[in-house]
């Protein structure tokens, strides 16, 4: 028998985005019924942590994303390890795999992200794994007591990075094979991308750039043992990661007919083009305050503030996102660089910068407006730039100051430093105190 | 909630609210240990920032809409939604980073010995922060808004 079960408000997807908006939601409506479902049979957990997951074997307590009692105490009903198959949107429900219905009053489609897995010959041995879910770092840990002495990582981004370190604390002899040109070129700029590369060839690792996996093969007939690369060389191993990226997870979304570009798209309310229905995260294409369009930027602060905004527009707090662009930092084997906007920006963009020592500083600009950021090294006051940034800040009275080596607040016209101390209270403030220096 | 606010024109640029920053979240509470034997280092969780002849210390403003809080990859930090004070919970900061770059004041400070972040908890247990309590010439106020900031 199909059981009905309402919510006033659904949530598919237990991670940064639902968690985001869950919050949200409680903060305006403390009694409205709160559903969560995801298909992750755990409560939710730091993705990113994977990493330290794996490089450690943490026990699952150490990756929380929120403490074990946040469902009881905020009065959500979390339903974990089931998948929902189906929307019904004119009708207001959802279907779960394993055949009960349940309506829904508003829904959040937070369901994040799915691995990218080009069609190489032999993807379907044993020993190849992606690198996306608390599962996949539990399947590697087990696959490396069945004695793994070297890996392959395929894809040299973020997750690439990610997944290395984790591999050269278990002692794992590990390469990356790099489509392009050089490691984390989607968010790196050369000169930053060039230092990850020589501290990864520091701590062993190696790096073939340029190159793709033509084949994934194995001299027994099963498990993998090694792979050819494009220009046929053979590189043996007994673990391969596939670390390409992800996609939106936009099945439930298309099936429901909602507006899909790349990504589910959404407005400044994080709605989707269907009533009642929001998205956030992974998923979602919002609005990128760099490129000024809606653009897909799958980190985890976008996701849990697109959640927040989608949250409170759900309980009918009307809220607006300011909007994310791509922005990480990077920490891997002990660097400290951090990117954001357009890192490796085309020509007709001005480029401040500086070196100092090993450490340097990029600002992006075009028309006295920051439009990115690469620091290295000394990275503490890097947020300051990022605020000048997102709140469209003509900088060009000091852009100069932006790379120096002692760049702080009080680098800033006096107008703006001064309007910052005196509204140490949100930080939003200081860009409407300084909105009269816009456009200079 | 109360916070802490500065009066620019009347910081000389001494660097003390620093030193006692230091001094308050070391282990011994002593200057002497505290810079000179105590390991891990403890850090000043502000930091003063000088272009003669205007100076003043700039630490966590314990935001409303605190971005750090949005986005911490961990769940780390926290808004008390009682007291107000943006907190850190030093066991799950894994030193990501992440904050750092959302910070609009540039407010936090990598403990890269100890592989957290370092910021400003209004010296918890204390009515009111070393830095003010000990700021020679009153640049530093602890109030509850703007408004009780004598110019
Ligand atoms: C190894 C790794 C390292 C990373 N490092 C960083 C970093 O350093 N900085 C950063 O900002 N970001 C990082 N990220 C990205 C970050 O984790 C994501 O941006 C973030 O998790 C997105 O959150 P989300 O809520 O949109 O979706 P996700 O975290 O992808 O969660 C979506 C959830 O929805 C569930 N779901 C999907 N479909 C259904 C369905 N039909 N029914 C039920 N449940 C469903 C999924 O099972 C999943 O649990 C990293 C990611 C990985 C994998």
């Amino acid at each position: 028998m199909v059981r009905v079960k309402k919510a006033k408000y659904l949530i598919i997807g237990n991670s940064a985005g639902g968690i985001g908006a869950a919050e949200a939601i409680r903060q305006a409506d403390k009694a409205g019924t709160v559903v969560m479902i995801s298909a992750e049979p755990y409560p939710a957990y730091s993705r990113p942590l994977i990493s330290e997951y794996l490089a450690h074997r943490y026990p699952l307590e150490k990756i929380l994303y929120r403490p074990a009692d946040f469902y009881d105490k905020n009065g959500i009903q979390a339903i974990l390890g089931r998948k929902v198959t189906q929307l019904d949107t004119g009708e207001h429900t959802a279907s779960l795999e394993d055949g009960k219905r349940m309506a829904w009053e508003k829904l959040l489609l937070a369901t994040g992200g799915l691995p990218i897995l080009p069609q190489i010959k032999g993807i379907e041995r044993s020993g190849v794994f992606a690198f996306v879910t608390l599962d996949d770092a539990r399947a590697i840990d087990r696959h490396l007591y069945g004695g793994v002495e070297r890996a392959v990582i395929i894809g040299g981004g973020l997750i690439g990075m990610s997944v290395a370190e984790a591999l050269v604390k278990r002692g794992v002899k590990v390469t990356i094979v790099e489509m392009k040109e050089r490691v984390l070129n989607t968010i790196l700029d050369q000169e930053a991308s060039a230092l990850v590369e020589q501290r990864l060839e520091q701590v062993g690792v190696k790096v073939l750039t340029g190159r793709t996996v033509a084949e994934i093969g194995s001299h027994s007939g099963g498990a993998v043992t090694h792979i050819v690369t494009d220009d046929g060389a053979t590189l043996p191993c007994e673990l391969v990661i596939m670390a390409i990226g992800v996609q939106p997870r936009t099945q439930l979304a298309s099936g429901a007919g909602i507006r899909i570009n790349r990504g589910i798209l959404v407005d400044h309310r994080m709605a989707t083009s269907c009533p009642d229905v929001y998205a956030c995260g992974d998923v979602a294409e919002a609005y990128d305050f760099v490129y000024g369009e809606n653009r897909l930027t799958p980190i985890l602060p976008n996701a849990y503030l697109g959640g927040r905004v989608a949250g409170f527009n759900m309980a009918g707090v009307t809220t607006e996102y300011p909007g994310g662009t791509a922005m990480n930092s990077l920490k891997y084997f002990g660097l400290a660089i951090v990117s954001a906007g357009m890192a490796d920006p085309p020509a007709d963009y001005e480029v401040v910068s500086e070196k100092h020592g090993p450490a340097y500083k990029k600002v992006v600009l075009k028309d006295g407006l920051v439009k990115g950021m690469v620091f290295a090294g000394d990275i503490e006051k890097s947020g300051i730039v990022f605020g000048l940034m997102k709140d469209k800040i003509n900088v060009n009275g000091f852009k100069q100051a932006l790379a120096a080596d002692d760049f702080g607040l009080i680098s800033l016209s006096e107008e703006i430093w001064r309007a910052y101390l005196e509204a140490p209270s949100s930080p939003s403030a200081p860009s409407a105190a300084s909105s009269s220096v816009m456009g200079g | 909630m109360r916070k802490i606010y500065i009066k620019e024109q009347a910081c000389i640029g001494c660097h003390l609210c620093e030193v006692y920053c230091r001094v308050e979240h070391s282990q011994s509470k002593d200057p002497i240990k505290a810079f000179k034997k105590e390991s891990p280092q403890p850090l000043a969780r502000l930091s003063v920032e000088e272009r003669k002849p205007v100076s003043f210390s700039i630490r966590c403003q314990h935001c409303d809409e605190p971005s750090c809080v949005y986005a911490c990859l961990t769940g780390a930090l926290q808004k008390d939604a009682r007291t107000g004070t943006v907190t850190v919970d030093e066991e799950r900061c894994t030193g990501c980073w992440t904050c750092i770059l959302v910070c609009p004041f540039g407010a936090i400070r990598r403990d890269v010995q100890q592989g957290r972040i370092a910021k400003c908890d209004l010296c918890a247990g204390r009515d009111v922060p070393a830095c003010v309590a000990n700021c020679p010439n009153e640049a530093l106020v602890y109030v509850q808004n703007k408004a009780g900031l004598e110019r």
